[in-house]
C-alpha cells in the first residue's frame, strides 16, 4: 500500500458524453435486465405504436371516422370484413378500422388534457398544503379523501353530466371527459406531492435555506418542488392507462362523444353490444382489443419504471468476480439495510 | 476443504467479494485472510468503504444476493466437533449454522429488534429456530440470558416490548439474542456507534464479559480507535478492501508498521491536544475583550416542546445561561437528548424560545418575528450535522454556495456570484472545478467543507456548527477540524461548536460547556473542565471516553469501574 492519503476523489464521467444515456426512459432501459427489460420493451413498443397511430391517423385510416359512404354509395351496416373494409363496418355503417385508428387520437387528447390539468392543480395544492400545513392542509386532505371514497367512474359520470349535459361535440366531449378524469386524479398527485413535501420540509437543506434567510416562495420552488416531483413520471404513466379506461367507461355508458364528432372506442363497444349475441364479432373485438393493448402498454411502462426506480425491486446482472479497479469501495447501499430487512439476504451466489 | 488450526473458530482464506451495482462490478474485499482464535477479540478497523463490514458479514453468509464470493470462510463449532466452509453452504445449512456457531450484534439496537413482539419472544426465536426447546424451557433460557447480560428483573422484563427499554438496554438485549445459543464467535458490527459515550462504556464492559464468562470469540468491527484499545486483543486494519496490517493490540498502537495505520492513529483526536492552542488564543486577546458585548447571551433559557395528546410537555432546555463573546469558540458537549442541538437551533431561529432570554447579535429571540430576525440571519452561518442531506441534490455545489449571496441580494444569480464562490471554495481547500459538481459526486469530507464554504459566504459574525464531523471518518474528520480551526483564526467569527465528542470539542474550543438533560452542569476552559471536572456527570463522561492507547485505557477503565 503505497498511497497514504485516504481516497477522497469520486469518479466522474464527462457530462456531454453521458448526456443522452441519462434521459428518463433511455436510462431506465439501459439499467434493466431480464424479465424487467422484456416488460419495459413490450410496454414501450405498445405505447409507441399507440402514439404513432394517433399522430399519422389520417394517413393510416382508409376512410374518415364519420364517413358513411364513398363514391360507390353507402358502406352498409354490419358488413363482414372484406377487401374494402378490412375490419368490417359497424351497426351505424362506419368503417371499423378507420374508427379504431381515429379512436387513438381521441384517447391521446383526453389523456394529455386530463393529465396536464390534474398535474398542475394537484402539484400546486399538494405543495402548498404540505409546506404550510395547518388548517388548509387538514381541509384539503379531508376533501381529497372524500373524492377518493367515490367510485372513480361514478364521479366521472357526474362531472360529465355537469359539464356537458351528457352528450356533446368533439372539444366539449373531450374536455368533459378530461375534466371528469382530472377530478378523480387530482387527489393522487396531491397526496404524492404533499407527502414528499412534508418529508423534504424536514431535510437539512431546506433548513439551511431558511437559515440563510430565503423566503417561503423561493424555498418552495427552488428547494422543495424539484425534489418532490421524482415519483410523478411513474404515476403519470399509470394514470394515463387509467384515463383511457375511464374514457372508455364513459363512452360505454353513453356519456361519450357523438360518432360524428370523434371516434371513440367506448362508444363503439356500447353500440356493438347487441351484435355480439348475433355472431357479429368484428364490431366489438377490435375497439376492445385497442383498449386492452393501449392500457397494457402504458401499465407495463409504468410498472417497470416503478420497479426500476426502487433499488430493492430492480434486478441486476450477476457480479463478475475479479478484474476491477484497485481502489473500488462499496457505496454503502445494500449493506445499510436492517438486520431483518434486505430482500434476498438468503440468496447465495451460485 | 481447508482445515482450521486447533483453537481457531474462524478461518478466512483469500476471501474476495464483489458486488453487482448500477455502475458495474465493484470489488469490496480482495484477498483477505484472517483467523480468529477461540476466546479472542479481533478488531477489524478501517474507514467506511474499506470492506470491514463485508468481511465480517461473510462469516455468517449475510451478504445480499448481488454479491459474488470467492475464497473460503471456515467456521468451526464451539466444541470443535464440526467445521463448515460458509461460502459453499446452502441457505438451509446456513440457517442451522447461524446463531449456533456464529451470531451477530448489529449497530442500531432500535432497528435490530422487532417492535411488535416482546423481547423474550425474540430471544426465544433463536432457540425455536434450532428446535431443541419447548416453550417453558425457551422462556427459562431467555430469562437466564437476560439476567446474565445485566437486565434487572428479567422475569418481568421478558414480556416487555423494545420501546420500553433504553438504547443501552436494547443493545444488551441484542447481545443476549446473540448469546442465547452459546455461539463460538460473535460478530459485533459497530455495536456502540449509535450509543452515548457513557452507555458505550457499559456495553464494552458487557462485551468483555461475553468473552470472559461465555467464552465467545468476538469479531469487533469499528472505526473508533478508543474502542479498539479498550476491548481488542488483536487488530486487523483494512484499507480499500485489503488488510494492510495485522498485529497484537499493543504492538499496533505502540509501533504501527504501515504508513496508513500510522496516519489513521495520528488523526484520532486526543484529549488535551487543544489546550495549548486555546491558551495561546486567550493570551493574544486584546485587553477589555471580556467586557465587549457578547455575540450570544442566554439567561435562564428554557425551551419546551409541547406534548401532544395529553402527554406532558418535553423540556429540552431548562434554565441554561451562557455567553459567547466575539471571536470566541464555545464547545457544547452532551449526550443525545441533552438539548445541545436545540440550543443551536434556537440561536439560528429554527426553534422558538419558551422562556428566559436569548440575545443573538443584539436581537432578543424570545417571541421574535421572522421579519425582524431576517436581517440578523445573514450575520449567522450554520453548518449541519449530516453532509449528505444538507445540500439540495439538484443544485450544483456552486449554486448551493451562492444561495446565501443570491437570497440576500449580494448577487443577481448564481452565475454572478461565481467569483465569490470560487474564493470560498478555495478558502475551504476545494478545487474551483468542484463548483460544477453535484453533491452526490463529492465525498462526505468534501461535502462538509463545501457546507462550511456556504456558511461562510456572507462573512458571518457567528457560526453555529452542529456536530459537523460526527458523520465523517476519523482521518477526514481530522482534516475538516484543522481547516475549521484555521478559518476561525483567520476570519475571527464567534462560534458555537456542538459535539458529543469531548476530544473534538477540546481541540477547537476556548471554553467548554457540558449539558446534561437540558441543564448546564459545568462550564469553563478546556483545562478546567477536562483537567479537574467538578460535576459527577462530567467526571463520568470523561472516564467513559475510551482513549486510543491500550495501557492507558486499562488504567482508565479501572477508574471508571470505581466511579460507576
Amino acid at each position: 500500500m503505497s498511497t497514504v492519503a485516504p481516497v477522497e476523489e469520486s469518479p466522474r464521467t464527462d457530462p456531454a458524453r453521458r448526456g443522452w444515456r441519462r434521459l428518463p426512459v433511455v436510462h431506465q432501459l439501459r439499467q434493466s435486465v431480464g424479465l424487467q427489460r422484456g416488460m419495459l420493451v413490450t410496454g414501450l413498443v405498445l405505447t409507441g405504436l399507440f402514439l404513432l397511430t394517433a399522430l399519422v391517423a389520417p394517413l393510416l385510416a382508409p376512410y374518415e371516422y364519420n364517413q358513411l359512404r364513398d363514391a360507390d354509395g353507402p358502406f352498409g351496416a354490419q358488413q363482414a370484413p372484406s377487401a374494402e373494409h378490412w375490419l368490417g363496418t359497424t351497426v351505424g355503417g362506419y368503417d371499423v378500422l378507420s374508427r379504431v385508428i381515429y379512436g387513438s387520437r381521441t384517447a391521446v387528447m383526453v389523456i394529455v388534457v386530463a393529465i396536464v390539468l390534474s398535474l398542475f392543480a394537484g402539484v400546486l395544492i399538494g405543495l402548498l398544503s404540505g409546506y404550510f400545513g395547518g388548517w388548509l392542509d387538514r381541509v384539503l386532505v379531508v376533501v381529497c379523501d372524500a373524492v377518493y371514497a367515490f367510485p372513480a367512474l361514478l364521479l366521472a359520470i357526474v362531472m360529465a353530466i355537469v359539464i356537458s349535459g351528457g352528450q356533446s361535440s368533439l372539444f366539449g366531449g373531450i374536455l368533459a371527459a378530461a375534466i371528469s378524469i382530472t377530478v378523480v386524479f387530482i387527489p393522487q398527485y396531491f397526496r404524492v406531492v404533499r407527502a414528499e413535501t412534508v418529508r423534504i420540509k424536514g431535510e437539512a437543506f431546506v433548513e439551511s435555506a431558511r437559515v440563510v434567510g430565503a423566503g417561503h416562495w423561493r424555498i418552495m420552488t427552488r428547494h422543495v418542488l424539484r425534489n418532490a416531483t421524482r415519483t410523478l413520471p411513474l404515476i403519470l404513466t399509470l394514470n394515463a392507462s387509467e384515463a383511457i379506461l375511464t374514457l372508455a367507461g364513459l363512452g360505454f355508458l353513453g356519456f361519450g362523444i357523438e360518432p360524428t364528432a370523434a371516434a371513440e372506442w367506448g362508444y363503439d363497444l356500447n353500440k356493438s353490444l347487441s351484435d355480439v349475441t348475433s355472431g357479429i364479432w368484428w364490431t366489438a373485438i377490435f375497439p376492445g382489443a385497442a383498449i386492452v393493448l393501449v392500457v397494457l402498454g402504458l401499465t407495463l411502462v409504468g410498472e417497470s419504471l416503478n420497479d426500476l426506480a426502487d433499488p430493492r425491486l430492480r434486478s441486476r446482472r450477476a457480479a463478475e468476480s475479479g478484474e476491477t479497479a484497485e481502489t473500488s469501495v462499496v457505496p454503502g447501499g445494500s449493506l445499510g439495510a436492517g438486520p431483518a430487512g434486505l430482500d434476498g439476504i438468503e440468496g447465495r451466489p451460485r | 476443504m481447508t482445515t482450521t488450526r486447533a483453537g481457531e473458530v474462524v478461518g478466512i482464506e483469500n476471501l474476495s467479494v464483489s458486488f453487482a451495482t448500477d455502475a458495474g462490478t465493484i470489488t469490496a474485499v480482495q484477498d483477505v485472510s484472517l483467523s480468529v482464535a477461540a476466546g479472542e477479540v479481533l478488531a477489524v478497523v478501517g474507514e467506511s468503504g474499506s470492506g470491514k463490514t463485508v468481511t465480517a458479514r461473510s462469516i455468517l453468509g449475510l451478504l445480499p444476493e448481488t454479491a459474488a464470493t470467492r475464497g473460503a470462510v471456515v467456521l468451526r463449532s464451539k466444541d470443535g466437533s464440526a467445521q463448515h466452509d460458509v461460502v459453499a453452504l446452502s441457505a438451509k445449512q446456513l440457517g442451522e449454522l447461524r446463531g449456533r456457531d456464529a451470531a451477530m450484534v448489529f449497530q442500531e439496537p432500535s432497528t435490530a429488534l422487532n417492535p411488535v413482539y416482546p423481547v423474550g419472544w425474540q430471544i426465544a426465536e433463536g432457540l425455536r429456530a434450532h428446535g431443541k426447546y419447548n416453550r417453558a424451557q425457551a422462556r427459562a433460557e431467555a430469562i437466564e440470558v437476560l439476567r446474565r447480560v445485566g437486565i434487572p428483573d428479567p422475569e418481568e422484563r421478558i414480556d416487555h416490548y423494545p420501546h420500553q427499554f433504553s438504547g443501552g438496554q436494547k443493545q444488551r438485549i441484542v447481545i443476549a439474542q446473540a448469546l442465547v445459543l452459546d455461539p463460538g464467535v460473535i460478530i459485533a458490527d459497530e455495536p456502540t456507534t449509535a450509543l452515548d459515550v457513557t452507555v458505550q462504556a457499559e456495553i464494552l464492559d458487557l462485551l468483555r464479559r461475553c468473552r470472559d464468562e461465555f467464552g465467545a470469540a468476538i469479531v469487533l468491527i469499528t472505526h473508533n480507535m478508543g474502542v479498539v484499545a479498550d476491548l481488542a486483543d488483536r487488530v486487523a486494519v483494512m484499507y480499500s478492501g485489503r488488510i494492510v496490517e495485522q498485529a497484537d493490540v499493543r504492538t499496533l498502537f505502540s509501533a504501527p508498521q504501515e504508513p496508513y495505520t500510522r496516519q489513521l492513529l495520528a488523526s484520532v483526536p486526543r484529549l488535551g491536544e487543544g489546550r495549548a492552542r486555546a491558551e495561546e488564543r486567550a493570551a493574544a486577546r486584546a485587553p477589555g475583550w471580556a467586557d465587549a458585548a457578547p455575540a450570544v447571551a442566554a439567561r435562564d433559557l428554557r425551551i419546551v416542546y409541547p406534548g401532544r395528546f395529553r402527554r406532558p410537555d418535553f423540556v429540552a432546555v431548562d434554565g441554561v445561561s451562557f455567553a459567547i463573546r466575539p471571536g470566541e469558540v464555545l464547545g457544547l458537549v452532551g449526550e443525545s437528548g441533552s438539548g445541545k442541538t436545540t440550543i443551536g437551533r434556537a440561536i439560528a431561529g429554527l426553534t422558538r424560545v419558551t422562556d428566559g432570554s436569548l440575545s443573538v447579535l443584539g436581537t432578543e429571540m424570545r417571541g421574535v418575528r421572522e421579519k425582524a430576525f431576517r436581517p440578523v440571519r445573514k450575520r449567522i452561518g450554520f453548518v449541519f450535522q449530516d453532509p449528505a442531506s444538507s445540500f439540495n441534490p439538484l443544485l450544483t455545489i456552486a449554486e448551493a454556495v451562492a444561495e446565501p449571496l443570491v437570497v440576500n441580494g449580494r448577487a443577481e444569480d448564481p452565475r454572478a456570484a461565481r467569483s465569490r464562490v470560487d474564493e470560498l471554495l478555495e478558502a475551504v481547500q476545494l478545487p474551483r472545478s468542484f463548483g460544477d459538481r453535484f453533491p452526490h459526486e463529492l465525498s462526505g469530507g468534501q461535502r462538509q467543507r463545501a457546507s462550511l464554504a456556504r456558511s461562510l459566504a456572507l462573512d458571518p459574525e457567528l457560526l453555529i456548527a452542529d456536530e459537523p464531523t460526527s458523520a465523517l471518518d476519523v482521518s477526514v474528520q481530522a482534516r475538516v477540524l484543522e481547516l475549521f480551526a484555521e478559518l476561525q483564526r483567520e476570519l475571527g467569527f464567534a462560534c458555537l461548536f456542538i459535539s458529543h465528542d469531548l476530544a473534538v470539542v477540546d481541540l477547537l474550543a476556548d471554553r467548554i460547556a457540558v449539558l446534561y438533560r437540558g441543564r448546564l452542569v459545568e462550564e469553563g476552559t478546556g483545562a478546567e473542565v477536562l483537567g479537574a471536572p467538578q460535576h459527577p456527570y462530567t467526571q463520568r463522561l470523561l472516564a467513559s471516553l475510551p482513549v486510543p492507547d491500550p495501557d492507558v485505557q486499562a488504567a482508565r477503565r479501572a477508574a471508571w469501574q470505581q466511579l460507576a
